[in-house]
């Protein structure tokens, strides 16, 4: 989608969508985002934009997930097909030195993928726990009329009256950690859970029970740095 | 994050490809929830997307070596789901309730005119989203949540680009009509 020409106030107009979303190129967010600051009409249509996304985002977000019962029938079928694979392998000496192998193989990649998950595990815990330490841990709002999104598997704790406040926060793909790191240090803000699907982290950003209008207020401060978050909306 | 993300995808089923368990289970915790909810909005049951998904992720076991890593992983995945999903409705034809009939059914028990009255204007913008044809609810889902770009959508969709930008640009224009007839005139388009 790399283009050298300018393009048309209609070509800009059907990039909003993707430039919300935080999906186009990197020359083509700086020309829709120039334009966007040029023309007001352009701009209370980017905003529009961004309602649509933030709602598709719930409405998904909305839909649960699958239960266990999808990966047990999976996992099945797949021990089944290793079964099959197993009886049908000749007895060749190629076959039984792979045999021999084998083992060593697995448990090599075995390890290798545990250390992926471990290495990601070990980025947003360190972001976490070295920039934020001491952070209190999620705890459920109490007494609040606001309407908010709690996702599916994220836990709620219920410690008597202490109360935060929080957020459903989605990065923008271009943001490195570092980025992400000093933004929420700018913000005192500190990712308590994530990433759910979608990629959204839920995001204690504020010490104590803000009302409805003060979280809106912060949720909309969040967002208006479109370099680093490219979603953001209230959260329980 | 997210190009990381894609990258160890691809390891992963670098990995799969060799038969290895743990990376398959490694890549459905990632991703089958997003598969699921793509797969459910087609098939509007839960267990028939349950049972979809196990589907989509079999055939990733099984065709991993044929992975070439022209798109990202997420967006193979995608495109499998979205194939088994239209298989399965048109091995079901009657499951899938024509639009017209499923407006109707949601407007006779909440329209979007009372939605307006009860409902703060996020919920009215959902229920009209949820109003959108197959096709305009599917490039709204993959541009807005799936975070996909044109080339991406068109992937998937197995459509020209140009037509993915059109067609994002009629699913907005007919939201904003859904909107505008349930009492939100947005002034666009």
């Amino acid at each position: 989608m790399t283009s050298n020409h300018k393009l048309s106030p209609g070509d800009l107009e059907e990039l909003l969508p993707w430039h919300a979303a935080g999906t186009l190129d990197s020359d083509e967010a700086a020309e829709v985002e120039r334009a966007i600051a040029a023309d007001p009409e352009l701009a209370r249509r980017f905003a529009l934009v961004r309602e649509e996304l933030t709602e598709t985002i719930l409405l998904n977000e909305s839909l649960g997930a699958p239960s266990a019962r999808a990966m047990e029938t999976l996992f099945r079928a797949i021990d089944q097909d290793r079964k099959v694979v197993r009886r049908v392998a000749s007895p060749s000496l190629g076959t039984r030195v792979a045999q021999f192998f084998s083992p060593r193989m697995l448990a090599w990649s075995a390890s290798a993928a545990a250390v992926i998950v471990l290495l990601q595990a070990g980025v947003i815990t360190r972001l976490v726990m070295e920039e934020h330490e001491g952070a209190a841990p999620p705890v459920q709002m109490i007494a609040t009329d606001m309407p908010t999104y709690e996702t599916a598997a994220a836990p709620i704790v219920s410690r008597g009256l202490e109360v935060d406040s929080y957020a459903l926060v989605r990065f923008a793909p271009q943001a490195s950690i570092g980025d992400i790191n000093k933004f929420l240090d700018d913000h005192d803000a500190a990712i308590v859970d994530g990433p759910k699907a979608g990629g959204v982290y839920r995001v204690r950003v504020a010490h104590g029970s803000l009302s409805r209008q003060q979280l809106a207020r912060t949720v909309k401060e969040l967002e208006a740095d479109k370099s680093i978050v490219s979603f953001a909306a209230p959260s329980e | 994050l997210s190009a990381n993300t894609a990258a160890s995808d691809e390891i992963l089923i670098g990995r799969i490809a060799q038969g290895d368990r743990l990376a398959m289970q490694v890549l459905f915790a990632r991703h089958h929830v997003r598969v699921y909810r793509f797969v459910l909005r087609f098939v509007r049951n839960e267990a028939a997307a349950e049972d979809l998904i196990s589907e989509v992720f079999l055939d990733v076991w099984r065709q991993a070596d044929r992975f070439e890593g022209r798109s990202a992983v997420s967006t193979w995945l995608l495109a499998i789901a979205r194939f088994k999903a239209l298989s399965s409705l048109r091995r079901k034809p009657d499951e899938e309730l024509d639009e017209e009939t499923a407006a109707t059914i949601e407007d006779a028990s909440d329209t979007p005119e009372i939605s307006l009255q009860k409902k703060d204007k996020s919920e009215v913008l959902r229920s009209c989203l949820e109003q959108l044809s197959r096709e305009h609810r599917e490039v709204i889902d993959l541009v807005y949540y799936h975070e996909k770009s044109v080339e991406e959508v068109a992937e998937i969709v197995g459509i020209p680009e140009a037509t993915v930008k059109t067609r994002m640009f009629y699913a907005r224009k007919k939201l904003s009509e859904l909107l505008k007839a349930a009492g939100m005139d947005r002034g666009w388009p």
